[in-house]
Protein backbone atom coordinates (compact mmCIF):
# COMPACT_ATOMS: atom_id res chain seq x y z
CA UNK A 1 0.00 0.00 0.00
CA UNK A 2 1.38 3.42 -0.93
CA UNK A 3 2.16 6.05 1.66
CA UNK A 4 -0.55 8.35 0.29
CA UNK A 5 -3.12 5.58 0.69
CA UNK A 6 -1.91 4.85 4.23
CA UNK A 7 -2.30 8.52 5.09
CA UNK A 8 -5.80 8.60 3.62
CA UNK A 9 -6.76 5.63 5.81
CA UNK A 10 -5.31 7.30 8.92
CA UNK A 11 -7.21 10.51 8.06
CA UNK A 12 -10.42 8.52 7.72
CA UNK A 13 -9.88 6.86 11.13
CA UNK A 14 -9.16 10.27 12.69
CA UNK A 15 -12.38 11.63 11.22
CA UNK A 16 -14.33 8.66 12.60
CA UNK A 17 -12.86 9.29 16.07
CA UNK A 18 -13.55 13.03 16.02
CA UNK A 19 -17.08 12.67 14.64
CA UNK A 20 -17.79 9.92 17.19
CA UNK A 21 -16.58 12.14 20.04
CA UNK A 22 -18.61 15.09 18.75
CA UNK A 23 -21.75 12.98 18.22
CA UNK A 24 -21.64 11.73 21.78
CA UNK A 25 -20.56 15.05 23.37
CA UNK A 26 -22.45 14.27 26.55
CA UNK A 27 -20.42 11.06 26.92
CA UNK A 28 -17.14 13.00 26.66
CA UNK A 29 -18.41 15.53 29.19
CA UNK A 30 -19.42 12.72 31.54
CA UNK A 31 -15.91 11.26 31.20
CA UNK A 32 -14.37 14.59 32.17
CA UNK A 33 -16.79 14.91 35.08
CA UNK A 34 -15.81 11.49 36.35
CA UNK A 35 -12.14 12.53 36.58
CA UNK A 36 -12.70 13.96 40.04
CA UNK A 37 -10.02 12.05 41.90
CA UNK A 38 -7.23 14.67 41.54
CA UNK A 39 -9.61 17.31 42.95
CA UNK A 40 -10.57 15.06 45.88
CA UNK A 41 -6.90 14.35 46.58
CA UNK A 42 -6.20 18.09 46.28
CA UNK A 43 -8.75 18.76 49.06
CA UNK A 44 -7.21 16.08 51.28
CA UNK A 45 -3.59 17.11 50.80
CA UNK A 46 -4.65 20.78 50.94
CA UNK A 47 -6.00 20.13 54.46
CA UNK A 48 -2.72 18.40 55.35
CA UNK A 49 -0.61 21.27 53.97
CA UNK A 50 -2.75 23.85 55.81
CA UNK A 51 -1.07 22.66 59.04
CA UNK A 52 2.40 23.00 57.48
CA UNK A 53 4.11 21.87 54.29
CA UNK A 54 4.34 18.13 53.67
CA UNK A 55 7.61 17.32 51.93
CA UNK A 56 8.16 20.02 49.32
CA UNK A 57 4.43 20.72 49.09
CA UNK A 58 2.80 23.75 50.69
CA UNK A 59 -0.87 24.54 49.95
CA UNK A 60 0.02 26.31 46.69
CA UNK A 61 2.23 23.46 45.43
CA UNK A 62 -0.47 20.89 46.23
CA UNK A 63 -3.03 22.80 44.12
CA UNK A 64 -0.53 23.02 41.23
CA UNK A 65 0.43 19.34 41.49
CA UNK A 66 -3.12 17.97 41.41
CA UNK A 67 -4.35 20.33 38.67
CA UNK A 68 -1.37 19.19 36.58
CA UNK A 69 -2.34 15.59 37.41
CA UNK A 70 -5.85 16.28 36.13
CA UNK A 71 -4.45 17.66 32.86
CA UNK A 72 -2.01 14.78 32.29
CA UNK A 73 -4.63 12.13 33.14
CA UNK A 74 -7.14 13.75 30.74
CA UNK A 75 -4.61 13.79 27.92
CA UNK A 76 -3.09 10.35 28.40
CA UNK A 77 -5.87 8.01 29.56
CA UNK A 78 -6.67 5.21 27.14
CA UNK A 79 -9.82 3.10 27.16
CA UNK A 80 -9.16 0.96 24.09
CA UNK A 81 -8.71 -2.20 26.17
CA UNK A 82 -12.47 -2.24 26.81
CA UNK A 83 -13.23 -1.75 23.10
CA UNK A 84 -10.74 -4.45 22.02
CA UNK A 85 -12.04 -6.81 24.71
CA UNK A 86 -15.61 -6.23 23.53
CA UNK A 87 -14.72 -6.59 19.83
CA UNK A 88 -12.90 -9.90 20.44
CA UNK A 89 -15.65 -11.34 22.62
CA UNK A 90 -18.46 -10.25 20.29
CA UNK A 91 -16.54 -11.32 17.16
CA UNK A 92 -16.81 -7.84 15.66
CA UNK A 93 -13.02 -7.71 15.45
CA UNK A 94 -13.49 -9.75 12.24
CA UNK A 95 -14.89 -6.72 10.43
CA UNK A 96 -11.95 -4.59 11.66
CA UNK A 97 -9.56 -7.16 10.21
CA UNK A 98 -11.12 -6.57 6.79
CA UNK A 99 -10.31 -2.84 6.87
CA UNK A 100 -7.30 -1.67 4.80
CA UNK A 101 -5.20 -0.86 7.89
CA UNK A 102 -3.91 -2.65 10.98
CA UNK A 103 -6.69 -2.83 13.61
CA UNK A 104 -4.32 -1.42 16.25
CA UNK A 105 -3.76 1.64 14.05
CA UNK A 106 -7.54 2.00 13.86
CA UNK A 107 -7.95 1.89 17.64
CA UNK A 108 -5.04 4.33 18.13
CA UNK A 109 -6.22 6.90 15.59
CA UNK A 110 -9.81 6.76 16.88
CA UNK A 111 -8.37 7.64 20.31
CA UNK A 112 -6.51 10.59 18.77
CA UNK A 113 -9.76 11.68 17.11
CA UNK A 114 -11.40 11.93 20.53
CA UNK A 115 -8.52 14.11 21.72
CA UNK A 116 -9.89 17.61 20.82
CA UNK A 117 -12.65 17.26 23.44
CA UNK A 118 -10.12 16.21 26.08
CA UNK A 119 -7.67 18.97 25.10
CA UNK A 120 -10.47 21.51 25.50
CA UNK A 121 -11.19 20.28 29.05
CA UNK A 122 -7.46 20.33 29.88
CA UNK A 123 -7.00 23.85 28.51
CA UNK A 124 -9.80 25.08 30.78
CA UNK A 125 -8.15 23.46 33.82
CA UNK A 126 -4.74 24.82 32.79
CA UNK A 127 -6.27 28.31 32.56
CA UNK A 128 -7.73 27.90 36.06
CA UNK A 129 -4.33 26.71 37.28
CA UNK A 130 -2.54 29.74 35.87
CA UNK A 131 -5.24 32.12 37.14
CA UNK A 132 -5.05 30.66 40.65
CA UNK A 133 -1.33 30.28 40.97
CA UNK A 134 0.24 32.55 38.36
CA UNK A 135 3.14 31.62 36.12
CA UNK A 136 4.94 29.99 39.02
CA UNK A 137 2.48 27.08 38.79
CA UNK A 138 4.53 25.54 35.98
CA UNK A 139 8.27 25.16 35.70
CA UNK A 140 10.18 28.23 34.49
CA UNK A 141 12.86 26.05 32.87
CA UNK A 142 12.13 25.90 29.11
CA UNK A 143 14.05 22.61 28.79
CA UNK A 144 11.91 20.94 31.47
CA UNK A 145 8.78 22.39 29.87
CA UNK A 146 9.80 20.94 26.49
CA UNK A 147 10.58 17.60 28.13
CA UNK A 148 7.16 17.69 29.82
CA UNK A 149 5.47 17.94 26.39
CA UNK A 150 7.52 14.99 25.07
CA UNK A 151 6.83 13.06 28.27
CA UNK A 152 3.05 13.57 27.97
CA UNK A 153 3.21 12.11 24.46
CA UNK A 154 5.29 9.14 25.66
CA UNK A 155 2.89 8.65 28.59
CA UNK A 156 -0.02 8.53 26.14
CA UNK A 157 1.82 5.99 23.96
CA UNK A 158 2.60 3.87 27.03
CA UNK A 159 -1.03 3.96 28.20
CA UNK A 160 -2.16 3.07 24.69
CA UNK A 161 0.26 0.13 24.43
CA UNK A 162 -0.63 -1.19 27.90
CA UNK A 163 -4.34 -0.82 27.17
CA UNK A 164 -4.00 -2.57 23.78
CA UNK A 165 -1.95 -5.43 25.28
CA UNK A 166 -4.46 -5.99 28.08
CA UNK A 167 -7.35 -5.74 25.61
CA UNK A 168 -5.68 -8.33 23.34
CA UNK A 169 -5.44 -10.75 26.28
CA UNK A 170 -9.13 -11.42 25.52
CA UNK A 171 -7.83 -13.65 22.69
CA UNK A 172 -6.52 -15.99 25.42
CA UNK A 173 -8.90 -15.55 28.38
CA UNK A 174 -12.66 -15.10 28.69
CA UNK A 175 -12.47 -11.40 29.51
CA UNK A 176 -9.50 -9.10 29.94
CA UNK A 177 -11.52 -6.36 31.64
CA UNK A 178 -10.52 -7.66 35.08
CA UNK A 179 -6.82 -7.47 34.23
CA UNK A 180 -7.35 -3.81 33.29
CA UNK A 181 -9.16 -3.24 36.57
CA UNK A 182 -6.22 -4.66 38.54
CA UNK A 183 -3.77 -2.58 36.45
CA UNK A 184 -5.78 0.58 37.14
CA UNK A 185 -5.64 -0.06 40.89
CA UNK A 186 -1.81 -0.27 40.61
CA UNK A 187 -1.73 2.81 38.39
CA UNK A 188 -3.74 4.89 40.84
CA UNK A 189 -1.56 3.98 43.81
CA UNK A 190 1.94 3.94 42.29
CA UNK A 191 1.80 6.56 39.51
CA UNK A 192 1.59 9.73 41.57
CA UNK A 193 -2.10 10.09 40.72
CA UNK A 194 -3.24 9.86 44.35
CA UNK A 195 -0.05 10.69 46.25
CA UNK A 196 2.99 12.62 44.95
CA UNK A 197 5.66 9.93 44.68
CA UNK A 198 8.26 11.91 46.65
CA UNK A 199 5.97 11.61 49.71
CA UNK A 200 6.27 7.81 49.75
CA UNK A 201 8.60 6.39 52.44
CA UNK A 202 12.27 6.64 51.39
CA UNK A 203 12.62 2.85 51.29
CA UNK A 204 9.78 2.51 48.74
CA UNK A 205 10.86 5.32 46.37
CA UNK A 206 13.62 3.51 44.41
CA UNK A 207 11.17 0.68 43.61
CA UNK A 208 8.69 3.14 42.10
CA UNK A 209 11.24 4.04 39.37
CA UNK A 210 11.21 0.42 38.19
CA UNK A 211 7.44 0.13 37.88
CA UNK A 212 5.75 1.36 34.67
CA UNK A 213 3.04 3.34 36.47
CA UNK A 214 5.10 6.48 37.18
CA UNK A 215 5.72 6.92 33.45
CA UNK A 216 1.99 6.96 32.66
CA UNK A 217 1.14 9.97 34.87
CA UNK A 218 3.69 10.97 37.52
CA UNK A 219 6.72 11.85 35.39
CA UNK A 220 4.99 14.38 33.08
CA UNK A 221 3.34 15.97 36.13
CA UNK A 222 6.65 16.27 37.99
CA UNK A 223 8.28 17.82 34.90
CA UNK A 224 5.40 20.25 34.46
CA UNK A 225 5.49 21.55 38.04
CA UNK A 226 9.29 21.60 38.16
CA UNK A 227 9.70 18.91 40.82
CA UNK A 228 12.75 17.40 39.06
CA UNK A 229 16.18 18.75 38.13
CA UNK A 230 17.51 18.21 34.61
CA UNK A 231 19.79 15.16 35.23
CA UNK A 232 17.05 13.30 37.15
CA UNK A 233 14.50 14.26 34.47
CA UNK A 234 16.78 12.90 31.71
CA UNK A 235 17.36 9.63 33.57
CA UNK A 236 13.63 9.08 34.20
CA UNK A 237 12.73 9.97 30.61
CA UNK A 238 15.20 7.39 29.32
CA UNK A 239 13.37 4.81 31.42
CA UNK A 240 10.03 6.08 30.16
CA UNK A 241 11.19 5.61 26.57
CA UNK A 242 12.40 2.08 27.39
CA UNK A 243 8.99 1.24 28.90
CA UNK A 244 7.22 2.62 25.80
CA UNK A 245 9.37 0.47 23.48
CA UNK A 246 8.97 -2.64 25.64
CA UNK A 247 5.21 -2.14 25.93
CA UNK A 248 4.88 -1.54 22.17
CA UNK A 249 6.81 -4.72 21.40
CA UNK A 250 4.71 -6.70 23.89
CA UNK A 251 1.53 -5.38 22.24
CA UNK A 252 2.63 -6.60 18.82
CA UNK A 253 3.68 -10.05 20.11
CA UNK A 254 0.46 -10.56 22.13
CA UNK A 255 -1.67 -9.30 19.23
CA UNK A 256 -0.02 -11.62 16.67
CA UNK A 257 -0.17 -14.70 18.87
CA UNK A 258 -3.72 -13.89 19.91
CA UNK A 259 -4.90 -13.34 16.35
CA UNK A 260 -3.56 -16.78 15.38
CA UNK A 261 -5.98 -18.27 17.94
CA UNK A 262 -8.96 -16.22 16.78
CA UNK A 263 -11.66 -17.96 14.76
CA UNK A 264 -13.79 -15.42 12.93
CA UNK A 265 -17.55 -15.70 12.84
CA UNK A 266 -19.25 -16.33 9.52
CA UNK A 267 -16.11 -17.71 7.88
CA UNK B 1 -43.93 -5.07 52.54
CA UNK B 2 -43.56 -8.83 52.98
CA UNK B 3 -44.09 -9.33 49.25
CA UNK B 4 -41.25 -6.91 48.47
CA UNK B 5 -38.98 -8.66 50.94
CA UNK B 6 -39.71 -12.00 49.23
CA UNK B 7 -39.06 -10.35 45.86
CA UNK B 8 -35.73 -8.96 47.11
CA UNK B 9 -34.67 -12.41 48.35
CA UNK B 10 -35.63 -13.94 44.97
CA UNK B 11 -33.63 -11.32 43.01
CA UNK B 12 -30.64 -11.78 45.32
CA UNK B 13 -30.81 -15.59 44.97
CA UNK B 14 -30.80 -15.25 41.18
CA UNK B 15 -27.66 -13.09 41.30
CA UNK B 16 -26.03 -15.57 43.71
CA UNK B 17 -26.74 -18.43 41.31
CA UNK B 18 -25.17 -16.48 38.44
CA UNK B 19 -22.11 -15.72 40.61
CA UNK B 20 -21.84 -19.38 41.67
CA UNK B 21 -21.74 -20.43 38.02
CA UNK B 22 -18.51 -18.44 37.55
CA UNK B 23 -16.66 -19.25 40.77
CA UNK B 24 -13.16 -18.35 39.53
CA UNK B 25 -14.44 -14.97 38.37
CA UNK B 26 -16.01 -14.50 41.79
CA UNK B 27 -12.66 -15.03 43.56
CA UNK B 28 -10.68 -12.87 41.06
CA UNK B 29 -13.22 -10.06 41.36
CA UNK B 30 -13.16 -10.21 45.15
CA UNK B 31 -9.34 -9.96 45.14
CA UNK B 32 -9.48 -6.95 42.76
CA UNK B 33 -11.97 -5.29 45.12
CA UNK B 34 -9.52 -5.63 47.98
CA UNK B 35 -6.77 -4.16 45.74
CA UNK B 36 -8.94 -1.12 45.09
CA UNK B 37 -9.30 -0.57 48.84
CA UNK B 38 -5.57 0.17 48.85
CA UNK B 39 -6.31 3.33 46.83
CA UNK B 40 -8.00 4.71 49.96
CA UNK B 41 -5.58 3.33 52.51
CA UNK B 42 -2.23 4.24 50.89
CA UNK B 43 -2.77 8.05 50.95
CA UNK B 44 -3.85 7.79 54.61
CA UNK B 45 -0.81 5.70 55.53
CA UNK B 46 1.53 8.11 53.71
CA UNK B 47 0.09 11.22 55.37
CA UNK B 48 -0.35 9.82 58.87
CA UNK B 49 3.20 8.49 58.65
CA UNK B 50 4.31 12.09 59.26
CA UNK B 51 1.23 13.68 60.91
CA UNK B 52 -0.78 12.83 64.01
CA UNK B 53 -3.90 14.70 62.85
CA UNK B 54 -5.48 15.96 59.61
CA UNK B 55 -8.32 18.52 59.79
CA UNK B 56 -8.91 17.49 63.41
CA UNK B 57 -9.07 13.72 62.71
CA UNK B 58 -6.60 11.15 64.02
CA UNK B 59 -5.60 8.10 61.95
CA UNK B 60 -8.00 5.81 63.82
CA UNK B 61 -10.90 8.25 63.41
CA UNK B 62 -10.18 8.75 59.69
CA UNK B 63 -10.18 4.94 59.32
CA UNK B 64 -13.75 4.85 60.67
CA UNK B 65 -14.78 7.22 57.84
CA UNK B 66 -12.95 4.96 55.35
CA UNK B 67 -14.84 1.96 56.79
CA UNK B 68 -18.21 3.60 56.11
CA UNK B 69 -17.00 4.75 52.68
CA UNK B 70 -16.08 1.16 51.77
CA UNK B 71 -19.54 -0.01 52.89
CA UNK B 72 -21.30 2.65 50.78
CA UNK B 73 -19.06 1.82 47.84
CA UNK B 74 -20.07 -1.85 48.13
CA UNK B 75 -23.70 -0.74 48.03
CA UNK B 76 -23.23 1.58 45.03
CA UNK B 77 -21.10 -0.72 42.94
CA UNK B 78 -22.59 -4.02 44.07
CA UNK B 79 -26.28 -3.12 43.86
CA UNK B 80 -27.00 0.26 42.36
CA UNK B 81 -24.60 0.55 39.41
CA UNK B 82 -25.26 -2.96 38.00
CA UNK B 83 -28.99 -2.22 38.16
CA UNK B 84 -28.37 1.11 36.39
CA UNK B 85 -26.71 -0.71 33.48
CA UNK B 86 -29.67 -3.12 33.37
CA UNK B 87 -32.13 -0.19 33.11
CA UNK B 88 -30.12 1.41 30.28
CA UNK B 89 -30.25 -1.92 28.41
CA UNK B 90 -33.99 -2.26 29.02
CA UNK B 91 -34.75 1.25 27.74
CA UNK B 92 -32.52 0.86 24.67
CA UNK B 93 -34.00 -2.49 23.70
CA UNK B 94 -37.55 -1.49 24.55
CA UNK B 95 -37.86 -4.34 27.07
CA UNK B 96 -38.56 -1.83 29.83
CA UNK B 97 -42.23 -2.46 28.95
CA UNK B 98 -41.99 -5.82 30.69
CA UNK B 99 -40.72 -4.19 33.89
CA UNK B 100 -43.60 -1.71 33.87
CA UNK B 101 -46.12 -4.49 33.32
CA UNK B 102 -45.01 -6.47 36.39
CA UNK B 103 -47.30 -6.19 39.44
CA UNK B 104 -44.70 -4.43 41.62
CA UNK B 105 -43.24 -0.95 42.01
CA UNK B 106 -41.02 -0.25 38.95
CA UNK B 107 -38.42 1.70 40.96
CA UNK B 108 -38.07 -1.20 43.41
CA UNK B 109 -37.71 -3.68 40.55
CA UNK B 110 -35.03 -1.69 38.73
CA UNK B 111 -33.18 -0.92 41.97
CA UNK B 112 -32.84 -4.62 42.78
CA UNK B 113 -32.56 -5.91 39.23
CA UNK B 114 -28.95 -7.04 39.29
CA UNK B 115 -26.41 -7.61 42.07
CA UNK B 116 -22.66 -8.03 41.74
CA UNK B 117 -22.26 -10.43 44.60
CA UNK B 118 -18.43 -10.28 44.74
CA UNK B 119 -18.69 -6.69 45.93
CA UNK B 120 -19.79 -8.22 49.24
CA UNK B 121 -16.03 -8.76 49.76
CA UNK B 122 -15.98 -5.01 50.36
CA UNK B 123 -18.37 -5.43 53.30
CA UNK B 124 -15.85 -7.76 54.95
CA UNK B 125 -13.02 -5.33 54.13
CA UNK B 126 -15.04 -2.50 55.69
CA UNK B 127 -15.67 -4.49 58.85
CA UNK B 128 -11.94 -5.29 59.00
CA UNK B 129 -11.09 -1.58 58.67
CA UNK B 130 -13.57 -0.66 61.44
CA UNK B 131 -12.13 -3.32 63.76
CA UNK B 132 -8.55 -2.05 63.16
CA UNK B 133 -9.75 1.54 63.66
CA UNK B 134 -11.32 0.86 67.06
CA UNK B 135 -8.36 -1.27 68.09
CA UNK B 136 -6.16 1.81 67.48
CA UNK B 137 -8.64 4.04 69.27
CA UNK B 138 -8.37 1.88 72.36
CA UNK B 139 -11.69 0.03 72.58
CA UNK B 140 -15.00 -0.83 70.91
CA UNK B 141 -17.82 1.74 70.50
CA UNK B 142 -20.78 1.71 72.90
CA UNK B 143 -23.99 -0.14 71.96
CA UNK B 144 -25.95 3.12 71.70
CA UNK B 145 -23.28 4.57 69.36
CA UNK B 146 -23.54 1.46 67.15
CA UNK B 147 -27.35 1.78 67.05
CA UNK B 148 -27.27 5.50 66.16
CA UNK B 149 -24.53 4.94 63.56
CA UNK B 150 -26.60 2.13 61.98
CA UNK B 151 -29.66 4.40 61.67
CA UNK B 152 -27.56 7.19 60.16
CA UNK B 153 -25.83 4.79 57.78
CA UNK B 154 -29.28 3.62 56.62
CA UNK B 155 -30.15 7.31 56.05
CA UNK B 156 -26.94 7.67 54.00
CA UNK B 157 -27.92 4.63 51.93
CA UNK B 158 -31.36 6.18 51.29
CA UNK B 159 -29.68 9.45 50.24
CA UNK B 160 -27.28 7.64 47.91
CA UNK B 161 -30.18 5.71 46.38
CA UNK B 162 -32.00 9.01 45.83
CA UNK B 163 -29.01 10.54 44.03
CA UNK B 164 -28.71 7.32 42.00
CA UNK B 165 -32.40 7.46 41.06
CA UNK B 166 -32.08 11.09 39.92
CA UNK B 167 -29.11 10.12 37.72
CA UNK B 168 -31.05 7.16 36.35
CA UNK B 169 -33.86 9.46 35.20
CA UNK B 170 -31.44 10.74 32.52
CA UNK B 171 -31.84 7.37 30.75
CA UNK B 172 -35.22 8.56 29.51
CA UNK B 173 -33.78 11.78 28.07
CA UNK B 174 -30.35 10.85 26.59
CA UNK B 175 -29.07 7.79 24.71
CA UNK B 176 -25.61 7.04 26.03
CA UNK B 177 -25.70 7.41 29.78
CA UNK B 178 -24.04 4.12 30.81
CA UNK B 179 -20.95 5.93 32.02
CA UNK B 180 -23.00 8.06 34.42
CA UNK B 181 -22.25 5.15 36.78
CA UNK B 182 -18.62 6.32 36.61
CA UNK B 183 -19.71 9.83 37.59
CA UNK B 184 -21.69 8.43 40.52
CA UNK B 185 -18.68 6.41 41.69
CA UNK B 186 -16.42 9.44 41.19
CA UNK B 187 -18.84 11.65 43.14
CA UNK B 188 -18.97 9.13 45.98
CA UNK B 189 -15.18 9.32 46.14
CA UNK B 190 -15.65 12.76 47.74
CA UNK B 191 -16.93 10.98 50.83
CA UNK B 192 -13.75 8.93 51.34
CA UNK B 193 -12.31 11.62 53.61
CA UNK B 194 -13.83 13.33 56.68
CA UNK B 195 -15.96 16.24 55.45
CA UNK B 196 -13.80 18.75 57.36
CA UNK B 197 -10.96 18.37 54.82
CA UNK B 198 -13.12 20.28 52.34
CA UNK B 199 -13.27 24.04 52.69
CA UNK B 200 -15.29 27.01 51.46
CA UNK B 201 -17.82 26.50 48.66
CA UNK B 202 -16.88 22.82 48.19
CA UNK B 203 -17.72 22.10 51.82
CA UNK B 204 -21.06 23.92 51.53
CA UNK B 205 -21.92 22.02 48.30
CA UNK B 206 -20.94 18.65 49.79
CA UNK B 207 -23.01 19.34 52.91
CA UNK B 208 -26.18 20.95 51.58
CA UNK B 209 -26.41 20.65 47.76
CA UNK B 210 -25.29 17.03 47.25
CA UNK B 211 -24.64 15.90 50.81
CA UNK B 212 -21.90 13.42 49.93
CA UNK B 213 -19.77 14.82 52.72
CA UNK B 214 -22.36 13.79 55.30
CA UNK B 215 -22.87 10.24 54.05
CA UNK B 216 -19.78 8.81 55.70
CA UNK B 217 -18.71 11.49 58.17
CA UNK B 218 -22.03 11.60 60.05
CA UNK B 219 -22.30 7.83 60.76
CA UNK B 220 -18.57 7.84 61.61
CA UNK B 221 -19.00 10.66 64.12
CA UNK B 222 -22.01 8.83 65.59
CA UNK B 223 -19.95 5.66 66.01
CA UNK B 224 -17.15 7.67 67.62
CA UNK B 225 -19.68 9.28 69.98
CA UNK B 226 -18.96 12.81 68.68
CA UNK B 227 -22.26 13.63 66.98
CA UNK B 228 -24.47 16.55 68.06
CA UNK B 229 -28.28 16.37 67.83
CA UNK B 230 -28.50 19.18 65.28
CA UNK B 231 -26.28 17.45 62.69
CA UNK B 232 -28.13 14.19 63.32
CA UNK B 233 -31.49 15.89 62.60
CA UNK B 234 -30.13 17.62 59.47
CA UNK B 235 -28.82 14.29 58.09
CA UNK B 236 -32.15 12.51 58.65
CA UNK B 237 -34.18 15.41 57.20
CA UNK B 238 -31.92 15.59 54.12
CA UNK B 239 -32.30 11.85 53.52
CA UNK B 240 -36.11 12.14 53.65
CA UNK B 241 -36.11 15.21 51.40
CA UNK B 242 -33.85 13.59 48.82
CA UNK B 243 -35.93 10.39 48.80
CA UNK B 244 -39.14 12.37 48.14
CA UNK B 245 -37.52 14.50 45.42
CA UNK B 246 -36.07 11.42 43.71
CA UNK B 247 -39.44 9.65 43.71
CA UNK B 248 -41.11 12.72 42.14
CA UNK B 249 -38.38 12.99 39.50
CA UNK B 250 -38.65 9.28 38.67
CA UNK B 251 -42.42 9.58 38.10
CA UNK B 252 -41.89 12.56 35.81
CA UNK B 253 -39.12 10.81 33.87
CA UNK B 254 -41.26 7.68 33.40
CA UNK B 255 -43.72 9.87 31.51
CA UNK B 256 -41.01 10.38 28.86
CA UNK B 257 -40.62 6.67 28.17
CA UNK B 258 -41.83 5.82 24.67
CA UNK B 259 -42.73 2.15 24.75
CA UNK B 260 -41.17 -0.02 22.04
CA UNK B 261 -44.51 -1.67 21.34
CA UNK B 262 -46.51 1.48 20.73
Amino acid sequence: MSLARELAVVRAFLRVGTVGALTYRAEALVWLLSTTMPLIMMAFFGAVAADGAIGRYGEREIVGYFLATFIVRSLTASWISWQINLDIRAGSIASRLLLPAHPLLGYATESVGAMPVRVLGSVVVAAIMLALLGRGAVTGDPVLLGLACVSVTLAWLLSLAVSATIGALAFFVGSSAKVMDAWLAGLFVFSGYLVPLDLFPAAARPWLDWLPFRYQIGLPVELLVGALDRPRAASLMARQLAFVLAAGLTTLVVWRRGLARFSAHGG
Amino acid sequence: MRRYLRLLVAQLRLSLLVAAAYRTDFVVDAVIEVLWTSTVLVPLLVVFGSRAEVAGWSFGEALVVVGFFTLLQALLEGVMNPSFVAVVEHVRRGTFDFVLLLPADALFLVSTGRFHVWRSANVLTALGILIVAFHRLGGPPSASAVALASVLFAASAVMLHAVWTMAMCSVFYAVRTDNLTDVLSAALDASRWPSTVFRGATRFALTFVVPLGLMTTVPARALLGHLDTETCAIALAEAALFALAARAMWRRALGRYASASS
